[in-house]
């Protein structure tokens, strides 16, 4: 069984479709990259599988359960654990409390519980601390935990939120388009981080648009164009398919306008 | 939104590093306290004008707190009016008409004001900005309306009169508590709004330094993130608006006894306006915030009764001020000098590679 399978995923924005009657599986343990040219719908097909966006047709399955009506923050709880393209952090907040708040779906303590600092209100944050301290240090982020994360140095940032989803203890890690705007020593640094992730048996399925990182990263890719699959396979297979070139560059004698 | 609430710096103090606080913040709060519950008592017990408008700080600053949390979830809130209504009305009948003792109206009375702002705030608190603001603000109104249109249980315009002073409270034959009729009134109800604000201030501190006032912080600086990472965001915003609900009627109580009467014109849209503005004076990052503008505003517009049509036009003119030059409130002045505690480690290394 996979760990996510997605049937038939169909969403319609009015006479739109973004995305259509797409079905993939993401295998335990792996690096899958779904790529496309701009407004080819991968955005929206991962917002239907975090339920940000309520999809017009199909499921999503995850770990054999149906999760497609489920509210979102209950997804998270279950391990389908997203990031998000921009800057998206606690930006009052310093980098190790982004992550210290990121926990809270791990604690055990109620409300009550948390403001009248009961015995499992003060093991959870202990835990909560700790733990935050350790991700930030294995993602390469120890120097700036005390830093204001609206003061980080944009490199750091999307390091931060990829710490602020690990925090969440994600099964299955939705990470969104996690080298745009990098140059290459930033991308370096990340594909290394993504591949210590996976390495702690995170699975991955991320959606970008640098090809090249995602050669080097991916162990099998599906290729979006027009809301549709238009190609899976690994690495090698989609650098060599025709659908592939042609929706990325276009056809040639079109192109050129012969 | 210019709503900047908390440098993670400033909060991070309590929950975050867990220091302990500092000699010189643990020693002001005590004088504080000690001027508040003792000095001041003590000094005017014979002059009842300056015991009521202190005791009026005191019990709008109650309702402030509760709006300040709202703001903590990043709404602004202009409702508030509403509940301090809805609280002063509850224990107006349950004492008058069923006879209940105060002491068991208050709690009563906030936890009405909770249960309506519970059910409220499940349909009104998914907007956000300035829908969220005015729908608040026509509550108000719609609110005041409907006790104006009451009938016989609300007592329409004039409302509900010769509600009793709060009697004797005892436990087990011990007077903890001696009726207020029977003692210098004005000076029982200043103890009272002082219990009242001291209770109130103490559990909204530890709520906004617990790690409920930092998963309330996350929702006011990015609900998706927060969604994102398993927070049920309806859930909390809805906890937060109904204990800033709780407060509100806890302090409509208070004016209900205080003046021994309620009809719906004691607290309109510019009551609810005016708690926003206490809080935005005092500061939206602190807890005392809410306490601090409250205090001030209110006093300064005792004072400047003095002088007659000029007070509106000073009084606007100071709000403007304080808005233009001090925009995080009148407790960032104190927070400006270096308290901003970077724990041993160095700022942020340099970027390393600075992409563009």
């Amino acid at each position: 069984m996979s760990l996510l399978e997605v049937q038939g995923l169909t969403k319609r924005f009015g006479g739109l479709v973004a995305v259509d009657d797409v079905s993939l599986e993401v295998e335990r343990g792996e690096i899958l990259s779904v790529i496309g040219p701009n407004g080819a719908g991968k955005s929206t097909l991962f917002k239907l599988i975090t339920a940000f966006l309520t999809p017009t047709q199909g499921r999503v399955i995850f770990e054999g359960e149906d999760i497609t009506r489920l509210a979102p923050h209950v997804i998270a709880r279950r391990g389908v654990v997203r990031t998000f393209q921009e800057t998206t952090i606690f930006k009052e907040m310093t980098s190790q409390e982004n992550v210290v708040v990121a926990h809270h779906l791990r604690g055990t303590a109620s409300s009550l519980g948390i403001f009248l600092n009961n015995r499992r209100a003060r093991r959870d944050e202990a835990e909560f601390w700790e733990s935050a301290e350790r991700i930030l240090d294995e993602l390469g982020l120890g120097s700036v935990k005390f830093e204001l994360a609206r003061n980080l140095p944009h490199g750091y940032l999307r390091g931060l939120g990829i710490a602020i989803a690990m925090a969440a203890r994600p099964r299955l890690l939705l990470l969104d388009e996690p080298f745009a705007g990098m140059n290459a020593g930033e991308t370096d640094r990340t594909l290394d981080m993504i591949r210590g992730i996976r390495d702690r048996g995170v699975t991955v399925l991320l959606v970008e648009h640098d090809m090249r990182a995602v050669m080097r990263l991916s162990d099998r890719i599906v290729v979006f164009n027009f809301g549709a699959k238009i190609a899976e396979g690994g690495p090698d297979e989609i650098q060599r398919d025709e659908r592939v070139i042609e929706a990325y560059l276009g056809r040639e004698d079109e192109e050129l306008g012969v | 939104m210019g709503l900047s609430t908390g440098s993670g710096a400033a909060n991070g103090a309590v929950f975050g590093a867990r220091q302990a606080p500092s000699r010189r913040s643990v020693a002001l709060v005590a004088l504080a306290a000690l001027v508040y519950v003792v000095v001041l008592p003590v000094t005017f017990a014979d002059s009842p004008y300056v015991l009521r408008v202190l005791a009026t700080a005191s019990a709008l600053s109650v309702i402030s707190l509760g709006v300040w949390l709202t703001f903590a979830i990043g709404r602004i809130n202009i409702g508030q009016g509403a509940f301090a209504l809805v609280g002063g009305y509850a224990t107006a009948i349950l004492s008058t008409r069923w006879g209940i003792s105060f002491w068991l109206c208050l709690p009563l009375s906030g936890l009405v004001a909770a249960a309506f702002g519970t059910l409220l705030g499940m349909g009104i608190l998914r907007l956000r900005g300035v829908y969220f603001a005015m729908i608040t603000l026509s509550l108000t109104e719609a609110v005041r309306l409907a006790f104006l249109n009451g009938g016989d249980f609300t007592g329409g315009a004039p409302g509900i009169p010769i509600i009793p002073l709060p009697g004797e409270l005892s436990l087990l034959g011990l007077r903890l508590i001696p009726g207020f009729d029977t003692v210098n009134t004005h000076l029982a109800l200043y103890f009272l709004a002082a219990g009242l604000l001291i209770f109130s201030l103490a559990v909204v501190w530890r709520i906004a330094t617990s790690r409920l006032g930092w998963v309330f912080r996350s929702l006011q600086q990015n609900e998706e993130l927060a969604t994102s990472i398993g927070i049920h965001v309806a859930h909390y915003r809805v906890l937060a608006y109904a204990l800033c609900c709780f407060f509100g009627g806890l302090g409509g109580a208070y004016f209900a006894v205080a003046q021994q009467s309620i009809y719906p014109s004691v607290f309109g849209v510019p009551d609810s306006i005016f708690f926003i503005l206490y809080c935005f004076l005092g500061g939206l990052a602190y807890v005392a915030g809410p306490v601090v503008g409250t205090f001030l505003l209110f006093i300064a517009f005792e004072v400047l009764h003095a002088l007659q049509e000029y007070q509106q036009l000073i009084y606007a003119i100071f709000m403007v001020a304080v808005m233009l030059w001090l925009p995080d409130g009148l407790l960032s002045l104190r927070a400006r000098r270096p308290t901003r505690k970077t724990p041993d480690e160095p700022a942020a290394e340099p970027a390393r590679e600075n992409p563009s």
